[in-house]
């Protein structure tokens, strides 16, 4: 693959003001610590790992170029410099893909014994476990994330979906109540940009345990790990053609989709292209799973554990800079605790460390790209225009790169663009309510219907709560968790299908 | 005395607030009507007015015991085997062979007994304990969707129907029908069955006219979950496809050929539940 750049360069922009990296919050807001709290910075080493400067197509077992010889650049969100040229997979490029998967799939992949199949699964897990950092570094400079939570909550968990789903390929006799099952065929897998490996993961595991072939199309800007994971499918010595990768834009996604050779359609990303992907598909009798946008409501009563609900609530909002499909990007508090918590949160939130995504300490990353930034700044400056009250954590940020403080807005009406939209970032709109019936309209009183939380120190209260949710997922007394073992996704235009579990692995088996 | 057939919203029998109609032909075999019969012609404000109605049942349909939701169906099963004569010189009016026409209707009272006996089992197949990695006690289990439009089989006119009404409420949701043009008097019957056997009001809802002009605004609804439909149309089906894909519903299609499935076993099972069911998984940390 050409000539490898050996060390990425680090932005002599970064360090805040007073030579922390990440940005420091402001000091003394509440902890008067006269800075023997202040963090040294501790960067994450990466001199082990080589990106090559010109990514090609993973096509039939291969390493290609596109026909057409176009490349677009993959940026680091957090220093603006290029990582990678990346392939733009044309029509022609899927086809070739589309084609490889056919025949992996009736040469080898139907007629391999479910128990080889799950080997192969089994060691693509195993390999992932042994490139972990690598995988991390890589994931937070591609994609802007904190190092942290690529290093301890993408790169295990997409272990863990290769680990949990190969066991699945040699027992799926069991796994449909009694009904005969057979593989679709060529699945054809969209992803996002916000877990670019652990959607890969997501989507491949269960595709391949069930007998499928894959063409992967990875986000346009994140593409970096999914081609590690192709070259960990080659290393793991799977079938020619059993996985390939077509990097590209939303016109290669669209390809894929649109390919009569693709059985099976399964998309991650937002409602606005679920819809017209569901469109598209229509008539073709191909399979389809639509993982969709959300606006959750994360609903604190007033007997919560307030503490364990802060930390619940920032996780929830902050976690992957908001980016995140299931955030509880609207929290709904009881009247009688809204001053304490919202206080408290403020608290919490001047204590978040904003900045470099590969330093361990960071807690928000970089923005993901320059037009996601654009859009939150629209909806935020839509919040404050509507009436809202905005609190933004008052920190330095780097220079260079997209970066947005953590943010919440107090006093926001339901009918608000900020109470209503996806805002996909880290700001937070608080509302009230006083009943448990109100913050059960409120909640559901949305197109979304991803997932839910609801903190209270009382059961019964929780499980009625979970029963009138009309959420995927519900998180009581804890919020965005992810498990192999779990299904996740979404009610209403959040999407249909599901995704991990028994219950997953119905989208990508034909049942009699 | 003829009998006026109407449309079933509600849990009353309405005419179309349209005042159009279609005339229905068949032999008037035993029953007292005429050769030639008027049946209501749905509109898409009858199909609103349908969703209004199913949506104010949801709720109660959704919040009543497994238990009680299997006893209605059976209840059901008991009230179209005591119509059985009925039903079936129904059908033969409508041109089903006699002997047909016997077979068609002692199935489809199986298949009620069937999806009666299921609304308490479905749930323990299809949830989950999730042995999640942490913390953390973790289940997954189903739900209604809400409401659910259902475009009937054309033929056969009462199996079809039933097969593909039961096992939506069976779920737990609640529906708005489209009854099949061939024989829509049939489909009427089998509504005086459902008035008489304790199914709630607004729990099935059947209109009757043209499912290409009546399907089409119940598949863009808003308030509409999911959409059932079983047409030789293929251009319909296409059609209905894309219209739902507005507000992300759930979509199942069956052609003809699963129509001709449909007596057999292959009509009716745990998928048919399945289909119409969200899985909604609840996690919440475990400690002292």
């Amino acid at each position: 693959m050409g000539g490898e750049i050996t060390k990425r360069k680090r932005s002599q922009d970064l360090a805040a003001p007073g030579g922390t990296s990440p940005a420091s919050p402001e000091r003394g807001r509440n902890l008067e610590t006269n800075g023997v709290l202040e963090y040294a910075p501790a960067p994450e080493a990466i001199d082990h790992v080589r990106i090559a400067p010109r990514q090609d197509l993973f096509i039939a077992g291969t390493w290609r170029e596109p026909r057409a010889g176009k490349y677009t650049a993959a940026i680091s969100p957090s220093t603006e410099e290029q990582l990678a040229e990346i392939a733009e997979a044309d029509e022609r490029d899927v086809d070739d893909a589309v084609r490889a998967a056919q025949r992996a799939h009736e040469k080898y992949w139907s007629k391999s014994r479910p128990a080889e199949r799950a080997k192969y699964l089994f060691r693509v897990a195993r390999a992932i476990q042994e490139k972990a950092r690598e995988l991390a570094i890589v994931e937070s400079m591609n994609g802007g994330k904190p190092i942290k939570e690529s290093r301890d909550v993408d790169v295990p968990l997409a272990a863990a979906h290769f680990f949990y789903h190969a066991g699945w390929a040699d027992k799926l006799d069991l796994a449909f109540a009694g009904r005969a099952w057979r593989p679709l065929g060529v699945a054809g897998q969209i992803i996002p940009w916000n877990f670019p490996l652990l959607m890969a993961a997501w989507k491949v595991a269960p595709a391949l345990a069930c007998g499928n072939t894959v063409v992967l199309k990875p986000a346009e800007t994140t593409p970096l790990t999914a081609l590690l994971l192709a070259r960990i499918v080659e290393e793991a010595e799977l079938p020619p053609g059993v996985v390939n990768v077509v990097t590209g834009a939303g016109a290669t996604g669209a390809a894929v989709a649109a390919h009569p050779g693709v059985r099976k359609v399964a998309f991650t990303g937002s409602t606005e292209v679920g819809k017209r992907l569901q469109h598209a598909v229509a008539g073709t009798k191909k399979r389809l799973t639509l993982e969709l946008g959300g606006k959750a409501a994360n609903i604190v009563f007033a007997d919560a554990p307030v503490d364990q609900a802060i930390e619940g609530i920032v996780n929830g909002i902050y976690f992957n800079q908001g980016h995140v499909c299931c955030a509880g990007s609207r929290l709904l508090v009881e009247e009688s605790a809204h001053d304490l918590v919202v206080r408290k949160l403020k608290d919490r939130m001047a204590l978040l460390r904003v900045g470099d995504p590969l330093d361990k300490n960071t807690d928000v990353g970089a923005i993901h790209s320059l037009p996601q930034l654009r859009k939150i700044e629209e909806l935020v400056a839509s919040g404050e225009k509507e009436g809202a009250d905005r609190f933004s954590v008052s920190c330095a940020l780097p220079r260079a790169g997209y970066w947005f403080p953590p943010t919440l807005f107090t006093g926001v009406a339901q009918s608000t663009r900020i109470a209503r939209e996806e805002i996909f970032g880290p700001v937070l709109s608080v509302l009230t309510f006083r009943t448990p019936e109100e913050a059960v309209e409120k909640a559901n009183g949305t197109m979304y219907g991803l997932s839910a939380g609801v903190w209270t120190d009382k059961g019964a209260k929780l499980f009625w709560m979970a029963q009138r949710l009309k959420a995927g997922v519900v998180w009581g007394n804890t919020y965005n968790k992810f498990d192999p073992a779990a299904a996740f996704g979404g009610y209403k235009e959040s999407g249909f299908g599901r995704e991990g579990g028994r219950q997953g692995l119905s989208a990508y088996v034909e049942l009699s | 005395m003829a009998k006026a057939y109407k449309m079933f919203v509600g849990g009353s029998f309405v005419r179309s607030e349209s005042g159009r109609y279609v005339q229905v032909r068949g032999s008037p075999a035993e029953s007292a009507d005429p050769q030639v019969v008027n049946v209501p012609r749905g509109s898409r404000k009858d199909a609103r007015d349908a969703v209004v109605a199913a949506r104010a049942a949801a709720d109660g349909w959704a919040a009543r015991t497994a238990y009680n939701r299997g006893q209605i169906l059976y209840r059901l099963a008991e009230v179209m085997e005591s119509r059985a004569g009925e039903l079936r010189a129904s059908l033969v009016r409508a041109g089903v062979p006699t002997r047909d026409a016997s077979r068609e209707v002692d199935v489809a009272v199986d298949r009620a007994v069937y999806y009666a006996g299921f609304c308490d089992k479905f749930q323990a197949l299809l949830a989950s304990h999730n042995p999640v990695s942490g913390p953390h006690f973790g289940f997954s289990l189903v739900e209604p969707m809400g409401v659910v439009a259902v475009v009937a089989p054309a033929r056969p006119a009462l199996l079809g129907l039933v097969s593909a009404v039961l096992p939506v409420v069976a779920g737990g949701n609640v529906c708005v029908v489209v009854a099949g043009a061939d024989d829509p008097r049939t489909a009427v019957l089998w509504c005086e069955c459902l008035a008489t056997s304790d199914v709630p009001g607004g729990v099935v809802n059947v209109l009757t006219g043209e499912a290409a002009e009546i399907a089409p605004h119940l598949a863009k609804h808003r308030e509409v979950a999911a959409l059932d439909a079983w047409s030789a149309d293929r251009a319909l089906l296409v059609a209905l496809e894309r219209d739902a894909s507005g507000s992300v519903k759930r979509v199942r299609t069956h052609d003809e050929t699963a129509a001709s499935r449909i007596a057999s076993d292959a009509g009716q099972g745990l998928g048919f539940i399945e289909t119409f069911l969200e899985t909604k998984t609840v996690w919440h940390p475990v400690g002292t």
